[in-house]
């Protein structure tokens, strides 16, 4: 059936049809003629927020807490730019969201009119996609192919940029529109032959390791792999990215691998004979130096972009395809082959493993001043508030720490700015994750350097209705940044010194001043009562200030540069790797 | 390093040009020319690219391009199994004198000559890039006062085209 409508119009009921019930934003200029119909919506609930970033943020929060794709909107010119860093954050972590933009009208478009950007273009190397409408009638059908484009393949950002007039003018609506993508066939199923390859490599190896990345999640397939790692008895790391895909408490859990993993996942990384890659990308992060990285491992590549495979290292074995049906299949060949009698022996290489496991286990040192160790406060929060939370964190050391000590049992609980490396992403996304899941503990894990970024949005929160909690890890310098000073520039503290122990800003103020909950949190000893009683308070949003020691460093640490056999431990202390010929 | 030919059908939309270009910048390739024109099929163009990259950068161009949402295939064209073209304008010096001469050369490479002036001839040669090039080395000597090249086009030998396939597939989802 068609109707009679404004742009605008077809806008929301796009929306509405799609499947949206939030979305972040801001109105201006020229989305205005947008913002009255989306008045009218029962379905469709705008989240005003204060600034696009967070609008952007939020909507990352959202899709990854949902799997759903996230929805902010913007205007014309600096609303569209303010939401670039959102969505190059999106396009890094591919985190499926649409971003929804207005235009100024399009006989204006080139003429540099007021509040005019080039968004489009602006966006081109940071989204999967992006379009420009100028016509009322391709709304509906650009709505329809944008979220097809941003949830399905390797999800990704995708802009729809939509001139003034485009809003205005009147069409024909109907649903479902028609798309027409014909350059867009992404490849979900494996290759049958690749597959059967993969599992006699499996067979055959004695030190395989299981690499799991992002895309194991995305596909939402925690379970199968759960069920592979224990049908094979293979070890596991779980990437930045992937922390909580496989359960932290797993026997067969090595933890992180890359530049701050544990000693026991780069070690296995380095010493596997065969790695098989699920889901990701070989990010430098992990890997270090390419030339030294698993030096004598082959490989098996599964990921549903192609390009990903081969980019950084060559796979001996490329699969392209989904990861639930690459594992599932996986599954099938690797059964195949234990009934035919063919199965790896890996009881040395667990030796091996299990000896760096208990020799190297992540650590860190108390002060003797009686001031906080910011991992300890990990581990309270992850003691107190448990696995069954949802945990934002931004960049730098918090995040580090965050993924490091608090123990993930259930996939997507830890939403991070991971490839892009966004300070500000914590507290937006918590946001965002928290009206996703508003039955979940949200617990936003902040340094004071990100949290002043992007906190304005706790007053979105305190106003809609969104009680999320906020752990700001305050050392009072940018920290990570601070580290490599510490480290690479003779303790030359460049402009890394905040000074938050003046107080400048107060945090627990500024919290009371956006109307949530203001604690602070100083000594050891006070730790385990401030979370609980964070966790008591479930009306309003809640900010807890843990003052900690500006000198806690992240550990172990793969210098940049480096290679990851250069792994340190600690400051100056490099593990004692078996010999080769051991394991 | 080689030099490679990519015949790249892409949807004939707006912006479709500044994407491929674009992707092939910031992912560090260089494009030795591109050529990009209307097909038998309205809504499709396409673009003849020549980048000179070794063999697994290749890959990872032809597969960055696949990801772009406009771009519906991509073939690479076989210089032994596929014609390959580019067109040259030339302005030469040429007065009473050595107008002959240049018409000569005009003549045995095949070229035309498209305009002609009291002390100039405009000429039109088309070819491959190294016959163009030894074209322009022997008038060199003469004086060349203007010179305009074109991308290269290519098109596979043989009776088999590659756009059919991608084509029905395009009619199905209009």
């Amino acid at each position: 059936m068609t109707e009679e409508m404004t742009g605008a119009q077809a806008l929301v009921r796009a929306l509405e049809h799609v499947g949206v019930d939030t979305v972040f934003g801001i109105p201006g200029g020229a989305i205005l003629p947008a913002y009255d119909p989306l008045y009218d919506s029962t379905k469709v609930r705008h989240v005003l927020v204060r600034h696009e970033q967070g609008a952007g943020h939020a909507a990352e929060g959202y899709a990854q807490a949902t799997g759903r794709v996230g929805v902010c909107m913007a205007t014309s010119g600096p609303g569209a730019t303010n939401l670039v860093t959102a969505i190059a954050d999106a396009y890094m972590d591919s985190v499926p969201m649409v971003a929804i933009t207005g235009q100024v009208v399009s006989p204006l478009i080139g003429t540099d009119a007021f509040q005019e950007a080039d968004i489009s273009g602006i966006t081109m190397p940071i989204t999967k996609h992006n379009f420009l409408v100028t016509e009322a009638g391709d709304i509906a059908r650009t709505i329809a192919e944008a979220f097809h484009i941003a949830s399905t393949g390797r999800p990704g950002p995708v802009l729809v940029d939509i001139s003034k007039d485009a809003l205005q003018a009147t069409t024909a609506f109907s649903w479902p529109p028609v798309m027409r993508l014909p350059g867009y066939r992404p490849v979900t199923r494996p290759h049958s032959k690749q597959i059967r390859e993969a599992a006699r490599l499996i067979s055959e190896a004695r030190r395989p390791v299981l690499y799991v990345g992002g895309g194991v999640h995305k596909a939402r397939a925690s379970a199968e792999l759960a069920e592979l790692a224990e049908l094979t008895g293979i070890p596991v790391v779980t990437t930045l990215m992937a922390r909580g895909t496989f359960p932290d408490s797993h026997p067969q859990h090595l933890g992180m691998p890359g530049m701050h993993g544990t000693v026991a996942a780069v070690g296995a990384l380095q010493r596997s004979d065969l790695l098989i890659a699920l889901g990701t990308r070989f990010d430098d992060r992990v890997t270090g130096r390419l030339d030294s990285f698993a030096p004598h491992a082959k490989v098996i590549h599964a990921d549903i972009d192609p390009a990903e495979i081969s980019k950084n290292r060559h796979a001996d074995v490329p699969i392209v395809g989904d990861c639930r049906e690459v594992i599932n299949d996986l599954l099938g060949a690797v059964r195949h082959e234990r009934a035919e009698g063919r199965t790896g022996d890996y009881t040395a290489w667990w030796t091996v493993l299990n000896g760096y496991k208990t020799t190297y286990p992540l650590g860190y040192d108390e002060f003797d001043d009686g001031s906080l160790a910011p991992q300890y406060v990990m581990r309270k929060l992850s003691e107190i508030v448990g696995p069954d939370a949802f945990y934002v964190a931004g960049v730098g050391q918090h995040q580090m720490w965050a993924s490091q000590f608090i123990g993930y049992e259930n996939p997507g609980t830890f939403i991070n700015s991971g490839g892009a490396g966004t300070m500000g992403f914590a507290v937006p996304a918590a946001m965002g994750a928290k009206m996703g899941q508003p039955e979940a503990t949200v617990w936003a894990i902040d340094g004071d350097g990100c949290f002043q970024m992007t906190n304005q949005e706790l007053a979105t929160c305190a106003l809609e209705g969104v009680p999320i909690k906020v752990a700001v890890i305050n050392n009072g310098n940018l920290g990570m940044v601070r580290q490599w000073q510490t480290l690479f520039y003779e303790q030359r503290y460049s402009n890394t010194d905040l000074q938050s122990v003046r107080r400048i800003p107060d945090f627990v103020k500024l919290a009371e001043a956006y109307g949530c909950v203001g604690l602070r949190c100083e000594r050891p000893e006070d730790v385990e009562a401030t979370i609980r009683k964070a966790m008591e308070i479930n009306d309003v949003p809640v900010v807890v200030d843990f003052v900690v020691h500006k000198d806690a460093m992240v550990w172990p640490m793969v210098a940049a540069g480096t290679g990851n056999d250069e792994i340190k431990v600690a400051r100056d202390m490099a593990p004692v790797w078996d010999n080769e010929d051991d394991a | 390093m080689s030099r490679h030919t990519l015949s790249v059908l892409v949807e004939n939309k707006p912006g479709v040009l500044a994407r491929v270009a674009a992707l092939f910048s910031r992912r560090g390739f260089n494009i030795d020319s591109l050529a990009v024109g209307p097909t038998e099929h309205a809504d499709v163009s396409r673009m003849t690219i020549v980048v000179n990259v070794a063999e697994l950068p290749l890959e990872q161009v032809t597969k960055q391009l696949n990801k772009l949402i406009n771009v519906i295939k991509i073939v690479e064209l076989d210089p032994a199994q596929s014609v390959q073209r580019e067109l040259t304008l030339i302005k030469v010096r040429a007065d009473s004198e050595t107008r002959s001469h240049v018409l000569e050369l005009v003549q045995l490479f095949r070229a035309r000559c498209v305009d002609v002036a009291t002390d100039a001839v405009t000429i039109e040669v088309t070819g491959t890039p190294d016959k163009l090039d030894a074209f322009i080395r022997v008038l060199e000597p003469f004086g060349i006062k203007e010179l305009v090249q074109s991308g290269m086009v290519a098109i596979g030998r043989g009776a088999r085209s590659i756009t059919d396939r991608s084509l029905r597939a395009l009619d199905r989802s209009a």
